[in-house]
C-alpha cells in the first residue's frame, strides 16, 4: 500500500478508537481548581505508615521551585510532606527496586506506571499501596526558569486561580501555570489515577479531547524526511551519554544491564559521536514500543533539553493504530510485544 | 593590581573575535533552550548571563579522547607475521575558553594535581593544558543550587583562572591573572582598566554575600567520620538516586575516565571517554564481583572523592567547586550540599529525615 494511503488508514483507524475510548469513560467531571488537601494526604499517610515499611511522597527541595522524593519510614516525617505543582517526579519508577511494602503518592500519569507494571508482572500489588492524587497539572520548572532568567528563586507562591508568582532577585514574576505546564499536561486524559487505594481528593475527570492527545506526532510526521533528520542531528548531538532518562524512566528494565554500556556484546562504541548517541536513543525508544505509560520523566530530566518523548510518543501512536493498545490503563491489558497473534487486524502481511 | 584593561561593551564582540582570530576560541552558546561551550564561529548566539549547563571541562578533557588509533598488517610474505602500526598525535592547537565561571575554572586544578603534578603526567591531558587560556567571567548573580563560598570559592575568585572578566554597566573590567592572562590583555585590550577598578570590585563584592552557604563551615567542612561509615547514613540519604551519570558528567571536577579499544576487524582506536562513580559498571570486575554493587555504595564514593579522599591526598582541598549543577540538573533534585552538612554533624542520628 502507499505509504500516504497507509498512513491515512492509520489516523482513521486511531480515530475509531479513540471514539470508542470516550464511550466508556464516564461522564461526571469537575473543572478549575485541585481538590486535594495536604492534611488529607498526611493523615492517610500517617495511617497506611503503620501497615508498610515506607511511604514515598514528596517534600520541599533544595530550593522554593524544586520538590524532591521524601521516603516516609517514622511518623514524625509526615510532617514534611507536600503537594503542590512543583511535585514533578514519578515516584511510582522506585518500585520494582524495592523488595519492602510501600505505599506511594502517585498522580494520574504516574498511575499508569504502575498498571504498566503489572501487565508486565513487574511489582506485587499486593505489597504495593497506592496513595491517588486528583492532579490538575504539574509545572515544568526548566519553563519557569527560561522566564526568570535562570536567576535564583526566592520565594514561590500559588494563586487560587491557577497561577504561579516566583519571586527573584530581579522581582516577582506571575505566570498562568497552563503556561508553564509541561507538554503532556496539555492533553492529559487521566488526571484521576487510574489505579488506587486510596484517594486524596475528589476524582476529577479529563476535559481534554482525546483526538489531541497526538496532534504534535502528527504535526511533526508532516516534515519531511530530511527535516525530521536535520532536526534530530541538532538534538542528539547535545546528549552527553548521561542516561539521565534511561536511568528515571519506570519502564527501562535492564538498567545495569543496558546495550548502551554492555562490553559483550559492544554494541554501541564509547565514542561522542552522533551515529553512537543516535543509536542509543533509538534503541531507548524501541524498547519502550507499547510500554511508554508517556509520563515524560525522560524529556523532563534531561539536562541538554533534548526533547526524547517525542519519539516516544510517536512509537505510542503507532502502536495505538496498529493494536488498538494504550500502555498502563488497564491491568488486564497485554502488552502487545509481549503476545503475538497469527493474523493481526491492522498489519497487512506481505504478499507472497 | 597594575595588569588591568577595560573593553566597552561595543568592541567586546571584537575582542572575542580578535582572539579567534589568533586560537580556538570555545564559548558558551545557546543552543535550543541550553548552554553549551562550543568553538566560536560568527553564527552562534553566545550566551554570557548564565552559567553553561555543562562546563567547559571537555576542552581540555574531552569526553571522548582518541588517544591513538591501530592497524593490524599482515606482512604478505609470512601472513603469520602481524605488525601493528600505531598513529598518535599529541600537537594540541592554541585554545581559549571564554566565559568560563570561578567555578569551573577551579575544576582545572583539581585536574592538574593527579594529571599533570605527578611523576607520569598525561601527555593528552598536560598537552591541551598548557594550550588552554582560561578567560573566566565572574559572576553577576548565583544560580539555584549554586554553593560556591561554602567550599572555599566565590564568585569572582581568581584561582585557576588566567583572566577574569567583571561585567559592568559601560563595558567589560579585564584582570590578568597570570602570564598567559597578561599576554591576552596585551594584544586585544588597548584602554586602561584602572578607573574602573572600583566599580568591579564594588560588583564583585555585591554578588559575593548572595551566595548561599548550606553547609556553614567557613568553606571547610569537617566530615564526621563515623557518619561518613555508617550504611543507613548513606542508604538514607540517597534512596531517591536514581543512579544515572548527569551529576558526575556536569561536574567540572569529576574527571574519572574508562579506556575500550573501538575497533573493527583489522583496525581500530583507543579511546578514553568519561566514566562516572554513579554507574554499576564502573567498579565491576571481570571476574563478575562488584565491590559497589549499590547505589549508595556508589554515591559514598562520589561524596568521598570530593570531601575525604582528595582533601587527604592533596593538602586538604576540597574536590568540590560549588557549581551547583549536580543539584540543579538532578532528577530527583539530590542536594550535594544538604549531604555534607549532614555529614558533619558529630551527634544525632543520620535518619532526621533529610
Amino acid at each position: 500500500m502507499d505509504i500516504g494511503l497507509r498512513r491515512a488508514a492509520v489516523a482513521a483507524d486511531r480515530d475509531r478508537l479513540y471514539q470508542a475510548d470516550t464511550q466508556v469513560r464516564p461522564a461526571p467531571f469537575r473543572q478549575g481548581g485541585t481538590t486535594v488537601s495536604v492534611d488529607k494526604l498526611k493523615q492517610i499517610i500517617t495511617d497506611v505508615l503503620k501497615d508498610v515499611d515506607v511511604v514515598i511522597g514528596y517534600k520541599q527541595g533544595f530550593d522554593p521551585l524544586h520538590a524532591t522524593p521524601c521516603f516516609v519510614t517514622k511518623p514524625e516525617q509526615v510532617d514534611q510532606i507536600i503537594w503542590n505543582p512543583l511535585c514533578v517526579q514519578n515516584l511510582a519508577s522506585f518500585l520494582p527496586s524495592l523488595k519492602k511494602k510501600v505505599a506511594v503518592v502517585v498522580k494520574g500519569c504516574d498511575s499508569r506506571t504502575i498498571v504498566q507494571y503489572m501487565q508486565e508482572g513487574l511489582i506485587d500489588r499486593s505489597k504495593v499501596v497506592v496513595i491517588g492524587i486528583p492532579c490538575t497539572g504539574v509545572v515544568s520548572v526548566k519553563k519557569i526558569l527560561d522566564k526568570v532568567k535562570h536567576e535564583s528563586i526566592e520565594e514561590v507562591k500559588f494563586g487560587e486561580e491557577g497561577s504561579i508568582t516566583v519571586k527573584t532577585p530581579s522581582g516577582e514574576t506571575k505566570m498562568a501555570l497552563s503556561e508553564v505546564a509541561p507538554d503532556k499536561c496539555g492533553t492529559c486524559l487521566y488526571p484521576t489515577p487510574v489505579v488506587y487505594d486510596h484517594l486524596a481528593g475528589e476524582p476529577i475527570v479529563s476535559t481534554k479531547d482525546p483526538q489531541s492527545v497526538f496532534k504534535d506526532v502528527e504535526e511533526f510526521d508532516k516534515k519531511s524526511l530530511e527535516e525530521k533528520k536535520a532536526y534530530w542531528e541538532k538534538e542528539f548531538d547535545r546528549c552527553i551519554r548521561c542516561y539521565a532518562c534511561r536511568n528515571a524512566c519506570p519502564m527501562c528494565v535492564c538498567q545495569d544491564s543496558c546495550i548502551a554500556e554492555s562490553r559483550e556484546p559492544h554494541w554501541i562504541s564509547q565514542k561522542s559521536n552522533l551515529t553512537e548517541k543516535t543509536m542509543f536513543h533509538m534503541i531507548h525508544a524501541l524498547h519502550l514500543a507499547g510500554r511508554c505509560v508517556e509520563c515524560g520523566e525522560c524529556e523532563r530530566v534531561c539536562p541538554m533539553g533534548i526533547p526524547v518523548n517525542k519519539l516516544k510518543k510517536k512509537i505510542n501512536s503507532d502502536m495505538k493504530a496498529l493494536f488498538g493498545y494504550e500502555p498502563g490503563v488497564k491491568p488486564e491489558d497485554k502488552p502487545p510485544m509481549f503476545t503475538f497473534s497469527v493474523e493481526e487486524k491492522n498489519i497487512e502481511e506481505h504478499k507472497l | 593590581m597594575a595588569d588591568t584593561g577595560f573593553i566597552p561593551k561595543e568592541k567586546w564582540g571584537a575582542f572575542i573575535e580578535g582572539l579567534a582570530a589568533k586560537a580556538q576560541v570555545w564559548v558558551p552558546c545557546l543552543d535550543g533552550d541550553v548552554v553549551i561551550f562550543k568553538p566560536y564561529s560568527k553564527d552562534q548566539t553566545l550566551c554570557f548571563e548564565r552559567p553553561a549547563n555543562s562546563p567547559p571541562k571537555g576542552v581540555i578533557f574531552p569526553q571522548s579522547d582518541r588517544l591513538f588509533s591501530f592497524t593490524f598488517n599482515k606482512d604478505p610474505e609470512n601472513p603469520q607475521k602481524v605488525m601493528v602500526e600505531l598513529d598518535e598525535k599529541l600537537d594540541f592547537p592554541k585554545t581559549v575558553v571564554i566565559g568560563s565561571r570561578p567555578c569551573d575554572a577551579k575544576g582545572f586544578l583539581i585536574y592538574d594535581r593527579p594529571y599533570t603534578e605527578t611523576d607520569t603526567p598525561d601527555p593528552y591531558y598536560k598537552g591541551r593544558r598548557e594550550q588552554t587560556t582560561i578567560v573566566t567571567m565572574s559572576c553577576q548573580s548565583p544560580s539555584a543550587g549554586c554553593f560556591c563560598t561554602a567550599v572555599g570559592g566565590g564568585p569572582a575568585d581568581r584561582e585557576g583562572s588566567d583572566v577574569l572578566v567583571t561585567e559592568l554597566d559601560s563595558g567589560y573590567f579585564i584582570e590578568a591573572i597570570t602570564e598567559k592572562g597578561k599576554e591576552i590583555l596585551q594584544q586585544s585590550v588597548a584602554e586602561s582598566g584602572s578607573s574602573h577598578e572600583a566599580e568591579a570590585q564594588k560588583k564583585q563584592d555585591a554578588v559575593r554575600s548572595r551566595v548561599k552557604d548550606p553547609i556553614g563551615a567557613n568553606g571547610k567542612p569537617e566530615i564526621s567520620p563515623d557518619l561518613f561509615e555508617s550504611d543507613e547514613f548513606w542508604q538514607e540519604a540517597v534512596a531517591k538516586c536514581v543512579s544515572c551519570g548527569a551529576c558526575t558528567y556536569l561536574c567540572p571536577t569529576c574527571y574519572c575516565f574508562n579506556i575500550t579499544d573501538e575497533k573493527t576487524f583489522d583496525k581500530g582506536e583507543r579511546i578514553r571517554s568519561w566514566d562516572g562513580c554513579m554507574y554499576n559498571h564502573f567498579t565491576l570486575e571481570t571476574s563478575g564481583h562488584n565491590p559497589r554493587p549499590t547505589k549508595y555504595q556508589r554515591f559514598k564514593n562520589r561524596v568521598g572523592h570530593k570531601f575525604v579522599f582528595y582533601p587527604e591526598k592533596y593538602n586538604g582541598v576540597i574536590a568540590c567547586c560549588g557549581c551547583g549543577r549536580c543539584i540543579r540538573y538532578c532528577p530527583m533534585s539530590v542536594d550535594i550540599s544538604e549531604i555534607v552538612s549532614n555529614l558533619q554533624k558529630q551527634t544525632g542520628s543520620a535518619s532526621d529525615g533529610k
